[in-house]
């Protein structure tokens, strides 16, 4: 066990945790962005910089890859932490201004767009933040997205821009995704999913008939978990 | 083709963390990454289409097109810009009608634009078939391409 200071707070945590996740258990806000759960940090966003240590000798740091340590002395509201978030969100408004979750958080933060970042005209609400693509690399396992090409034209894909023949149509990239960039579509009978270009058969479920996941979904957990399809095609309330 | 690269990923034995020189070896065998080529390599190699084509479309030396006879690739790092690469920019698309990334319809000559060689005192550079020019002009380019066979 450590013992650190968040906010003049002093809070015990163990040893290895990053500041986000101790702030966070102890019912701290640090916005995020790049962050899950379910994935090893990234740092890429850098909305959840905080400050840490004390006078002359205190920085910036991302908290969500910063290990908390014994005497550690955490700012994660200063007005320099705020200056750095209002710069990150600055940029990244101007990179996605049609992103509707980005303005909301902006919103949130007290944060408004300034003329002096000129909003991008490509439409892409894409922060590339690669949360996505990690995601369908290491918690669904099919990695069927990537980045493609560098600098301005870089862009989150499937390859060659074509839909792809071993996503699953699981939605996970999507639900991820912090700005709405990856956009998935039912049909109105919900019958069919579209996500990256291209139209999942939906599976109704054998009790309720509720249209639940696609096909290929199901398959694709029943060829890994060997559970047989059967079983599979049951939807979560009436399981 | 298959075979080829199978061939190639195996003189690396297989190895993921090789990736970039094999596909390097590739596109110097084929004379560009075709995607058939690039799904070879990913089913020879076990890496994921989604990564190869990462990889490929990131490197500027990665070419996904096929190329043409000669290839041309004119420095535009700072030094050589404010040399007057622009210039012989502009030159080599008027002899060769084609522009950056391009390469002419006879499949005969590609032209590309690169950052810093590494050679800013020699500038403005030009590497055409893997040669290097230095303090290029414009004069000096339009003799290079004739060397290279362009009729003008
Ligand atoms: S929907 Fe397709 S791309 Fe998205 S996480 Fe699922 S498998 Fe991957
Ligand atoms: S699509 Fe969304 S999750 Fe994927 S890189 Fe872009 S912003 Fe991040
Ligand atoms: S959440 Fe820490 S850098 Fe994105
Ligand atoms: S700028 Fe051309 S070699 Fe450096």
């Amino acid at each position: 066990m450590v013992n650190l200071t968040i906010d003049n707070r002093k809070i015990q945590a163990e040893e290895g945790q990053t500041i986000l996740d101790v702030a966070r258990k102890n019912g701290i806000t640090i916005p995020t962005l790049c962050h899950n759960d379910a994935l090893e940090p990234s740092g890429s966003c850098r909305m959840c910089s905080v400050e840490i240590g004390e006078g002359a000798r205190a920085k910036v740091v991302t908290s969500c890859l910063y290990p908390v340590a014994e005497g550690l002395v955490v700012n994660s509201g200063s007005e320099r932490v705020k200056n750095v978030r209002r710069t990150v969100m600055q940029l990244l408004l101007a990179r996605s201004p049609e992103s509707e979750q980005l303005a909301r958080m902006a919103e949130d933060l007290g944060i408004h767009p300034e003329p002096r970042f000129k909003p991008s005209e490509d439409g892409s609400k894409c922060i590339l933040c690669r949360l996505c693509v990690r995601t369908c690399e290491t918690v669904v396992g099919v990695s069927a997205i990537g980045f493609s090409f560098r600098g301005p034209e870089k862009n989150v894909c499937t390859p060659f821009h074509e839909s792809s023949n071993i996503c699953i149509g699981c939605g996970a990239c999507a639900s991820v995704c912090p700005t709405g960039h990856i956009e998935m579509h039912v049909s109105p009978s919900g019958d069919v999913r579209t996500i990256w270009g291209r139209d999942f058969k939906m599976a109704a479920c054998s009790k309720c008939g509720l249209y639940f996941a696609p096909e290929d979904q199901l398959t694709y957990i029943s060829g890994r978990t060997g559970v047989p399809m059967e079983e599979l095609m049951v939807c979560s309330s009436c399981r | 083709m298959e075979e080829k690269v199978s061939e190639i990923v195996q003189g690396y034995g297989g190895d993921k963390s090789y990736l970039v020189p094999i596909m390097q070896d590739v596109q110097k065998e084929f004379g560009y990454l075709s995607r058939d080529a690039l799904t070879a390599i990913s089913a020879n190699l076990g890496v994921p289409i989604s990564r190869v084509y990462e990889v490929a479309t990131f490197y500027k030396a990665f070419s996904l097109k096929p190329k043409g006879r000669h290839h041309i690739s004119l420095c535009m790092g700072t030094a050589c810009h404010v040399r007057g690469a622009e210039l012989i920019s502009g030159n080599i698309t008027d002899m060769l009608k084609i522009k950056d990334g391009e390469t002419s319809a006879d499949m005969e000559y590609s032209f590309e634009t690169v950052g810093c060689l590494g050679a800013c005192a020699l500038g403005p550079i030009i590497v055409a078939d893997g040669e290097y020019h230095g303090e290029m002009n414009i004069a000096k380019t339009t003799k290079l391409l004739k060397k290279l066979g362009k009729k003008v």
